[in-house]
């Protein structure tokens, strides 16, 4: 089934669209292409982009990075649209989550803990939690009126595994909320009294063990991170569940992005398997980075066989170097096909739209607007299964 | 060395050598621990265990260790998921044999203090309280401690064999390759010193890191550069050598991955991509070679004039794209560091096209 993108982009209701998939497949430019497109039909929306290649990054006016949405120049505004571009910071979106959590004193002192600091720019799992905490505050402030982005397109991190954006966030809380740490924090607290004296000698054995291996020093960093979080722990929580409920309410989005490849293949069945039994809503497949041809019809055999007889005869070199280029090019576009049409087997129901890759990186306004364009291009021919 | 001025685009492939086994001439004497990065998906465990083929070849024992948690090592090499163990993946040209370690930062945990505390079956304890994990996920810096220091026991690691009458003391492994996490966070992950600052001054971590760093800062390592000719991996390459150089880690060479040969001379590709191309002389050739007619089964139009037509838009298209590669190949030969180029292998990745790829890092140098 093809996807129908501008119907999807034109709908009022359509909200919050979130890009996801594996690293490098293209999703920063299906998401940034999708922001042109929709702003250029009317949309008022915003792109939060996270890692955008430096080029394309320009070319959005996104060379400084002060994690606020500015607005991109070039878009057609005639429809009424708009388009607004940020790229995410991720520690200063942290830092900025304490600061409107915490007293001033306390805020502070946390930023200045090097547990946190640690956690905050190194820690798996921190940039999509970022990105997901960010994609609340968007939504909060079209909400309160402070903007009218009437749509938000996100790009989610480049991890390795799709479902890393939807599992971080809670798999962050969990260790933060994890058993060992708490029983550093207070001990006390980390179960019931008799259970508590029935464990205190292997927590001290634990925490001996860990001073040991560690030093002291960051055990207490760790101990006072917590105690300045506690309070605010909670809202944190609340938060990041509030953002995921986001992600299931009407209006919300999402597009998987693979490449034609095994492994992004086998990344975005895990994704749309997952979005289902979370009852989030998957708008389609983008199949990004497709070789097509003009000239289906020659096979890469008949190709290459002509170009052999050429040749053999010694004539037409040219034109038997032509017939190699297509060759080679079937040759990859049967293979992709192949695993494309797998994919579609599997998954019937879900709607694909294709992109071409193009012979160059995408990294201007005119490219975005190539690959909307190629999004949008109706009665594609779906894949042969 | 390989060559590190401009080359041009066509396949540079050095005459095999012929010295005794032992005595390769390679790019990388003295180095023994071979550090494989990249930007995602370009080719890093590729790569690595091509590179761990080669190094093995002619009667050597490498070992090629991955520290993902992602068991990359048993799906390249079609075997069951990898234990924490090293275990014998396959066996290289001339009799070499090729080890897989899939690091587990909880296992080498519980290693550290098995060696250093003597723990016993307090180890479970630990791993019960949730200490374990602690340690090895969000105690800053530990868990790449553990990791680089997993494969930094293997490359120091000695053995005593029989040689005739005499007792010989020898490496176990002639040589360990690392496939290691992208350029996006290898400096951090290789800069344990640097990660483990807050972390007790005396200990056994500590004491680790600094040795690790040692290591890794000697002449005995290299870390290896993976990327394919687009614009993103090859910055990411070109800011990868900067931070490594600056926390001075021994950059070591570049491998050009996906590499596609041109299928036309650099002035046809030239007017290619400019449209310019002889178009009768297009049709002529399909004439010639019988090709272009109305396909009767598919009724395709695969006349010769629309045949001609869409064989130039491809080759305009191809044409930009070696264009683009050239560039590329360009920044990435700027950077001054020996190259190998790995071509793209049109049937994909299996035991047979690693050998290939092993062959040509061997006859390139980089082995
Ligand atoms: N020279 C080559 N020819 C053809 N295919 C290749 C080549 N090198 C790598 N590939 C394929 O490209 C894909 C990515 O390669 P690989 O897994 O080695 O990359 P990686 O850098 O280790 O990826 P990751 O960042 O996910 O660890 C694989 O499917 C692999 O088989
Ligand atoms: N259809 C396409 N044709 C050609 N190049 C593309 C296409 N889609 C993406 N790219 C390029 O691939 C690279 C990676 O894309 P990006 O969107 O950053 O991926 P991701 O965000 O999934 O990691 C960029 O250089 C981009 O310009
Ligand atoms: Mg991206
Ligand atoms: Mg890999």
């Amino acid at each position: 089934m093809t996807l129908d993108i501008d119907t999807l982009l034109d709908d009022p209701a359509t909200r919050i669209l979130v890009c996801c998939g594996s690293g490098g497949v293209g999703k920063t430019t299906t998401a940034a292409a999708l922001g042109v497109r929709a702003a250029e039909r009317g949309r008022r929306v915003v792109v939060l982009t996270i890692d955008p290649a430096r080029r394309l990054a320009q070319s959005l006016g996104l060379a400084e990075l002060d994690n606020t949405p500015r607005p991109v120049a070039g878009i057609d505004t005639s429809a009424g649209g708009a388009l607004h571009a940020m790229m995410l910071d991720m520690k200063r979106t942290f830092d900025e989550v304490i600061e409107g959590h915490a007293t001033p004193e306390k805020a502070s002192q946390i930023l200045e803990n090097p547990f946190y600091q640690a956690l905050s720019s190194s820690f798996a799992g921190t940039q999509e939690y970022m990105a997901m905490e960010k994609l609340g505050q968007l939504r909060a402030q079209a909400d309160a009126g402070e903007h009218d982005w009437d749509l938000i397109v996100v790009d989610t991190p480049p991890s390795r595994s799709a479902l890393d954006f939807l599992d971080a966030p809670q798999r962050l809380g969990s260790f933060l909320d994890g058993r060992f740490i708490r029983v550093l924090s207070a001990p006390a607290k980390a179960g019931g009294r008799a259970y508590f004296k029935v464990m205190s000698a292997a927590i001290g054995t634990a925490t001996g063990l860990m001073t040991k291996l560690l030093g002291a020093q960051v055990l207490k960093d760790v101990q006072t991170f917590v105690a300045a979080l506690d309070t605010m722990f909670g809202g944190f929580r609340e938060r990041a569940d509030a953002t995921y409920r986001l992600l299931q309410a009407p209006g919300t989005a999402f597009l998987v992005v693979a490449a034609p490849e095994r492994d992004a293949l086998r990344e975005a069945s895990y994704f749309v398997e997952r979005l289902e039994d979370e009852g989030m809503p998957l708008a389609g497949l983008v199949l990004n980075r497709v070789h097509t041809g003009p000239a289906e019809g020659l096979s890469a055999e008949r190709a290459l066989t002509a170009a052999e007889d050429l040749d053999d005869a010694g004539e037409h070199a040219l034109t038997a170097g032509l017939l190699r280029i297509h060759a080679d090019r079937m040759r990859l576009s049967e293979r992709e096909k192949a695993v494309a049409s797998r994919f579609v087997q599997a998954h019937p129901a879900v709607e694909v739209a294709q992109v071409p890759a193009r012979p160059q990186d995408v990294h201007d306004l005119d490219g975005l607007r190539g690959v909307g364009a190629d999004l949008a291009r109706s009665g594609q021919p779906v894949l042969s299964v | 060395m390989a060559s590190q001025g401009f080359r041009t685009d066509s396949a540079r492939r050095r005459p095999a050598r012929s010295l005794p086994a032992g005595q390769r001439e390679t790019d990388w004497p003295g180095v023994r621990l071979h550090i494989v990065t990249g930007k995602g998906g370009t080719g890093k465990t590729t790569a690595a265990a091509a590179l761990a083929l080669a190094l093995a070849s002619g009667g050597h024992r490498t070992l090629l260790a991955e520290v993902e948690g992602r068991q990359s090592i048993a799906r390249l090499f079609d075997v069951p998921p990898l234990p924490y163990e090293e275990t014998k993946v396959a066996v290289a040209p001339g009799g070499g044999e090729l080890y897989g370690l899939a690091v587990d930062p909880k296992a080498a945990l519980l290693d550290y203090l098995e060696m250093f505390y003597r723990l016993g079956r307090a180890g479970r304890m630990l791993e019960k309280i949730g200490a374990v994990d602690f340690a090895t996920t969000i105690a800053p810096g530990v868990r790449d401690v553990l990791l680089t220091g997993k494969v930094y026991e293997a490359v120091r690691r000695r053995e005593t064999i029989r040689d005739g009458g005499a007792e010989v003391e020898r490496p176990v492994y002639d040589a360990v390759v690392m496939d290691a996490p992208p350029t996006g966070r290898i400096t951090r992950f290789l800069n344990v010193n640097e990660e483990v600052v807050g972390l007790a001054k005396v200990g056994p971590i500590r004491n680790q890191a600094n040795s690790i760093m040692t290591l890794m800062r000697s002449n005995l390592t290299a870390v290896h550069l993976v990327s394919v000719l687009e614009e993103m991996p090859v910055q990411e390459t070109a800011d990868a050598v900067t931070e490594l150089e600056q926390i001075g880690l021994p950059v070591g060479g570049v491998f050009v991955n996906m590499v596609r040969e041109p299928f036309l001379p650099p002035s046809a590709l030239e007017a290619a991509t400019r449209g310019s191309l002889d178009r009768s002389e297009v049709l002529d050739g399909l004439a010639a070679a019988g090709l272009g007619r109305r396909s009767r089964a598919t009724g395709n139009d695969t006349s010769h004039a629309a045949l001609a037509t869409a064989l130039l838009e491809e080759a305009a298209g191809h044409g930009e794209r070696v264009a683009m590669e050239h560039t590329e190949r360009g920044e990435l030969l700027s950077l001054g560091r020996p190259t190998y180029e790995l071509p793209a292998l049109a049937g994909g990745i299996d035991l047979g096209a690693l050998y290939q790829l092993a062959g040509l890092l061997g006859e390139q140098g980089a082995a």
